[in-house]
């Protein structure tokens, strides 16, 4: 596993999010994905408005946003299981719908309710899928990366992360150019998730596009090349985790609770604001830059307050996420 | 960790589907023994069958309306067979397999969904031809001497066997997979009481008699009795109230399946 141990650890280089991607899939094909303008509602509740983004070949791509915010049903439309209401849908330049048949050999699907059969047990499923491909994966290999080859339980007996990882399998063992994960990682300790994510490492290296759904801002700022965020059924944010996160700069500071914000705030150099986001938690957002920290400083100085665990840094994805999706809770 | 080839993890993709008659093989050889393994199916498509071809074999002559009765019995048994395969087993596993999304992965697979439906239905009719050998054997054994035509016995099992699955696939597709299994089970013991299927239609009641012997059920036991033990040509009217249902139930579910 040494191969694997380095980028376990190891972060993307923050200026090119594409360095060290296969680039041959990308200059020989199209799009792996391109979406326009897709509109799906179920009854009165519409689920896709507009909904419109292209998935470059190659690399992952993370479909990132609250629950209900459509992410699956432009996963099930990508997959042929649904039919968007208006829109076009092209997966590597051919209609889902229409061209099921020519896609099916090589887009693999991981769905959020296994698909498997309950009495199934894990090798003989996977060679069964296997068996469906022209050169699948060799199974026991597969079985022993996802730590499958001791399961031995059916499916409906198998620890939910043990499904997960026999979901993930079958979504690869066909050998396919293009993986649809719908929330990959839900379910999984903390093992089967580093696992997974193993797994979508080694995917991407060997040229494999990924486009998976998910709610967990580390699965995508790990795994993601490129993020799609998603609400109320519209792209709202696309690129890369670096590029959504860059020149927002914050400082978080803890004191006693209750500071006197409006009078910190005249003393910070324009274009910075100041909120305590919990009583004695202070963030401080927008233009932040040394000037900000001497400012804060002086302020605290004057007014006898010490400023505890004082940091600066670039504002995290879910910082991003929930100021484009809001912090109201979903239903 | 082995590399299987020389790209760095070993899982650069090489997409292609195997051969169209590899994967149907696959698939139908699955379908055959899920079907084979499974308890309850067992007890539904061979143990009951077989009991109760055992048990109303030895009924008094005078209470089945034929001698020996054993004749009278096993066209029954032999629709009751069908009815157990094609409607209750197909229905129940369909049912399930919808619940826990495996029609939406195998859809997605180069199986696809016709090629799930085609090895649905070749996987149905080998374990008929499997129930079908054993009933004739221990029908046999019991001193079982049918008349009649083999091809028209075997044209009125394949009608049943289409009335009942698309029957079936309706029940699978549209309520939820606990209904299915009550329902299909419960029909199931209806349909051997009343349905006309090992007691004709006409030991029922005068008032439904006309009824059930509309019902596919019905048709089916019927023609097969006229057939093997009646000696009589393809009975025309079984094979339309078969072709009607296998209609009515095929268009039905086509409209309303649901896969997910």
């Amino acid at each position: 596993m040494s191969a694997n141990a380095g980028s376990r650890t190891d972060r993307r280089p923050a200026a090119d999010p594409c360095a060290g991607l296969p680039r041959l899939a990308s200059v020989t094909s199209p799009d792996a994905v391109v979406l326009e303008e897709l509109r799906i509602s179920y009854g009165a509740t519409v689920a896709l408005d507009g909904l419109s983004f292209a998935v470059p070949a190659g690399g992952v791509t993370a479909l990132l946003g609250p629950n209900g915010a459509g992410k699956t049903s432009t996963v099930e439309i990508c997959e042929g299981y649904r039919r968007p209401d208006s829109g076009r849908v092209r997966v590597w330049g051919l209609d889902p719908q229409r061209d099921g048949a020519a896609l099916r050999s090589r887009v693999g699907v991981m769905l959020q309710d296994g698909g498997i059969y309950a009495s199934a047990r894990a090798l003989p499923m996977l060679r069964h899928l296997a068996s469906f491909y022209a050169d699948p994966l060799d199974v026991d290999d597969l079985a022993a990366r996802l730590g499958l080859d001791s399961v031995r339980a059916t499916y409906r007996r198998m620890s939910g992360g043990e499904k997960q990882r026999l979901a993930l399998a079958c979504a690869v063992v066909g050998r396919p150019d293009l993986v649809f994960l719908d929330e990959p990682s839900a379910g999984m300790d903390p093992q089967t998730r580093l696992a997974a994510w193993d797994l979508v490492e080694q995917l991407r290296r060997d040229g494999v596009t990924v486009v998976l759904t998910t709610h967990l801002m580390d699965e995508a700022e790990r795994l993601a090349d490129r993020v799609v965020i998603v609400d109320h059924g519209r792209v709202v944010a696309e690129g890369s985790p670096a590029g959504l996160t860059a020149g927002l700069e914050v400082l978080t500071f803890g004191a006693t609770p209750g500071l006197d914000l409006a009078g910190l705030s005249a003393r910070l150099p324009a274009g910075s604001t100041v909120l305590e986001t919990r009583p004695g938690h202070y963030r401080v957002e927008g233009d932040v830059g040394p000037a900000t920290l001497s400012a804060i400083g002086e302020w605290c100085s004057t007014h006898g307050v010490l400023p505890r665990e004082l940091t600066t840094g670039r504002r995290s994805l879910e910082d991003v996420f929930l100021d484009l999706t809001g912090r109201e809770l979903r239903p | 960790m082995t590399t299987s080839s020389s790209s760095p993890g070993g899982l650069a993709p090489r997409p292609g589907a195997a051969p169209r008659s590899r994967i149907l093989a696959a698939q139908t050889g699955a379908e055959i023994r899920m079907t084979l393994r499974n308890g309850e199916q067992l007890l539904l498509t061979l143990v009951i069958p077989v009991l109760l071809l055992v048990g109303l074999s030895h009924l008094p002559a005078d209470v089945v309306g034929h001698s020996p009765a054993i004749d009278a019995v096993t066209p029954g048994i032999l629709a009751l067979a069908v009815i157990s395969t094609a409607f209750t087993g197909l229905a129940i596993a369909t049912g399930f397999e919808r619940r826990y999304g495996v029609l939406t992965l195998l859809g997605a697979t180069p199986l696809g969904r016709s090629g799930l439906l085609v090895a649905k239905t070749l996987g149905v009719l080998a374990v008929e031809v499997a129930q079908v050998a054993l009933i004739a054997v221990v029908a046999w054994l019991l001193g079982w001497q049918p008349v009649g035509s083999v091809p028209a016995a075997v044209v009125l099992l394949v009608l049943g066997t289409a009335a009942f699955a698309s029957l079936g696939l309706l029940l699978a597709g549209t309520l939820r997979a606990e209904a299915t299994l009550a329902v299909a089970n419960g029909l199931y013991l209806l349909l051997i009481a009343v349905g006309g299927v090992v007691i004709p239609a006409g030991r029922l009641p005068a008032t439904v008699e006309p009824l059930v012997s509309l019902l596919p059920s019905a048709a089916l036991g019927q023609g097969l009795r006229d057939v093997l033990l009646h000696g009589e040509s393809l009975p025309l009217g079984s094979v339309a109230v078969l072709l009607v249902w296998t209609a009515i139930g095929g268009v039905a579910a086509s409209r309303t399946f649901r896969w997910s």
